[in-house]
């Protein structure tokens, strides 16, 4: 955009009355162009300083562990074995159960509160989910505790009895487990995936509804079949989002997770995720390789959330071509 | 540039004058363990209303953190649950050119606590009880290990939940010391630590986190801190000493843990896990200041000194009533002649 405005003015002819006026105009394009540039630098360089730092105060881990680091179920602070599996594992499916269950509902919600719903209900329910993404993770957490688990603790007997027959439902149940982390993860992302979605939906044109409506569409096909479509890309964004949340979310998970590092089936069973590990153990742990082997940890996360964003716009980049075709 | 350099000059005398009007003004700090944490603003807090020139801070980071300031030199002292290993000790050296002194403060307790529907009593614990049911080879409430030592009491069949803490602590330091020293198998397949490899167990952020997972679970058995314990009125069994007897954490059995040490070390790095006396409860610890011996500043030096003294013998009558344990009289005494060695 700057760019087009400096052609622009240098198209002008420098006449000797316009001369200072033309160069006020370009330096404040300059100016602004440069500011602009600086806000943007400063985001990369911070992000380049976080991998550095991350890179380099794991330099003792690296270098003991390898790649063994990546696939070691081993976590022992006194032996000094350190391995991430458990963890990896743990936050993988703590998100992937989150995303399962938000994502669905976040955008059926968006989906009602842009197009079926009154005015008024509109309104109203958009304010309180909007509230829901200013509550601390801690109380979410604590909702966690005093709500969720012992809900599941009701309704897990007859999970198991209803699919007991797969592996991921099968096992003592104690409460604190992947599967209460999951579900308290998708309250979190809720609210991200539905304002957002919620807005982009709004932002349809209306040119684009009454064309559906005139051709015979009716409401829900309307909107199914042209405003969604339309808003596809805004949805995608807001699951993204909502994934980088569910990735790196804290305390809620450690409150509800179990915080107990191996790698179960099941999805009754206690977990472990990479963000509870570091802030659990990170203010006692002494010793220079358990310290990187924590800060090392801190670099696989960065890398999951890289890779999995990666894969997802490939993945949705690859559908929407298909669907333009 | 004149004008600049003389204004420099005014600001650097302006200061310069007030530093030596107020030479008598210390201001220290600390940061460290987060279990004395309370006795440790109280004390500082009394001690500043008696000599109001000396101001101590203290920052509750964790032990780690603690032992890391210290050693960095960002911190006059510091404070931990767990004495400095040799290693920690090398780097401070290395760092600091001097040598850093132990000082026991106050004593601290892991106590067992439980959630069985229908048993408000106080179990009796043995040590091989306890050392099984965290190895998991104990599984069950009505295990004999457990039912030989509480005998009229009925317990469930039901499996043991055990839940421990995730977070890196003293506390934890403490309770494994403890299983370390009475089973061997303990010591070698988990060892001690702030963190340890937990060969069963769910983990909670926290003492709030274990007690909130202990009192959510039926048939749950974890450990907090004896402080925690009491004044969220949790319901926690008595141990089998050394001595063989069964006995229930109180401030006079922890302070008895102490006093049963023989052979106190100079530098006070000892754990006082499973000591001898037959009143002693046997998972108990010292939490310790760390204090660099060679002080370059007088004022420092001499306030450090003041404030130990005072702590060993008044401070110590305001712990019980924030419900820690005081030294036992023969552990104040070494520590007052110790006090010499801060130079």
């Amino acid at each position: 955009m700057p760019g087009s405005a400096i052609t622009a003015v240098d198209a002008r002819p420098p006449g000797a009355m316009p001369r200072s006026l033309f160069q006020r105009l370009v330096s404040g394009d300059r100016i602004a162009y440069l500011l602009t540039f600086l806000c943007a630098a400063s985001v990369v360089l911070v992000t380049i300083a976080l991998v550095w730092e991350l890179y380099a105060n794991s330099g003792p881990s690296r270098r003991q562990f390898g790649l063994k680091f990546l696939v070691s179920s081993d976590w022992d602070p006194v032996a000094g074995q350190f391995g991430a599996a458990p963890f990896i594992y743990g936050t993988l499916v703590t998100t992937a159960l989150a995303m399962l269950i938000g994502v669905p509902l976040g955008v059926g919600a968006a989906i009602f509160l842009a197009e079926l719903a009154p005015p008024g209900i509109s309104s109203g329910l958009t304010f309180l989910i909007e509230l829901l993404a200013a509550v601390p993770s801690v109380i979410i957490g604590l909702l966690g505790i005093f709500v969720v688990i012992p809900i599941l603790r009701d309704t897990v007997p007859y999970l198991r009895g209803a699919l007991g027959w797969m592996p991921l439902f099968q096992g003592p149940f104690y409460g604190v487990s992947l599967l209460a982390a999951g579900i308290v993860l998708s309250i979190m992302i809720l609210p991200f995936i539905i304002s957002i979605s919620r807005e982009v939906i709004l932002a349809v044109p209306a040119d684009q509804r009454e064309a559906a409506l005139a051709l015979g569409a009716t409401r829900w096909e309307m909107t199914w079949d042209v405003v969604v479509p339309y808003a596809k890309k805004g949805i995608v964004g807001s699951i993204f989002l909502a994934l980088a949340r569910s990735l790196g979310e804290t305390m809620a998970v450690t409150m509800v997770v179990g915080n107990t590092p191996q790698i179960a089936a099941s999805l009754f069973a206690p977990g472990y995720s990479i963000a509870a590990v570091i802030a659990n153990e990170f203010a006692e742990a002494t010793g220079a390789l358990y310290q990187s082997a924590l800060v090392e940890l801190g670099l696989v996360l960065f890398g999951l959330t890289m890779a999995i964003n990666a894969a997802a716009r490939l993945l949705v980049l690859s559908t929407s071509g298909k669907g333009s075709a | 540039m004149n004008r600049v350099a003389l204004a420099i000059l005014a600001v650097a005398c302006l200061t310069g004058g007030v530093e030596s009007a107020s030479a008598q003004q210390v201001s220290m700090n600390g940061a460290g363990a987060t279990f004395p944490y309370p006795i440790y603003s109280k004390w500082f807090d009394e001690y500043h209303k008696k000599f109001p020139a000396i101001q101590i801070n203290y920052q509750s980071l964790g032990s780690g953190a603690g032992i890391q300031q210290v050693t960095a030199g960002t911190v006059d002292f510091g404070a931990s649950d767990g004495p400095m290993n040799d290693e920690q000790i090398k780097a401070f050296e290395a760092a600091r050119h001097t040598r850093i002194l132990h000082f026991p403060t106050v004593l601290g307790a892991d106590v067992p606590a439980y959630n069985l529907p229908g048993i408000t009593a106080a179990l009796n614990f043995t040590p091989e009880a306890l050392a099984g049911i965290f190895l998991g080879k104990i599984t069950q409430w009505n295990d004999p290990a457990i039912a030989s030592a509480n005998p009229g009491v009925k317990l469930p069949k039901a499996d043991i939940v055990v839940v421990h803490r995730s977070d890196g602590s003293g506390t934890t330091y403490c309770w494994t010391d403890y299983l370390s020293k009475v089973s061997p198998e303990w010591e070698k397949r988990a060892g001690r630590g702030t963190s340890i490899k937990w060969p069963v167990g769910l983990g909670g952020k926290g003492n709030e986190g274990v007690s909130g997972q202990i009192k959510q679970t039926p048939n749950s058995l974890g450990y907090v801190e004896l402080i925690f314990a009491i004044q969220n009125k949790m319901t926690y069994g008595k141990m089998r000493n050394a001595a063989g007897q069964f006995v229930a954490a109180t401030l006079d059995s922890v302070s008895a843990a102490a006093a049963s040490v023989k052979d106190m070390p100079d530098d006070f790095r000892v754990s006082i896990t499973n000591p001898p006396g037959s009143a002693a409860y046997p998972i108990a610890t010292f939490t310790w200041l760390l204090i660099p011996e060679k002080i370059g500043d007088d004022a420092k030096r001499k306030a450090i000194k003041t404030f130990l003294e005072w702590m060993l013998t008044d401070g110590q009558k305001l712990a019980p009533a924030l419900d820690y344990a005081p030294l036992p009289a023969p552990v104040v005494a070494k520590e007052i002649k110790a006090i010499q060695k801060i130079q």
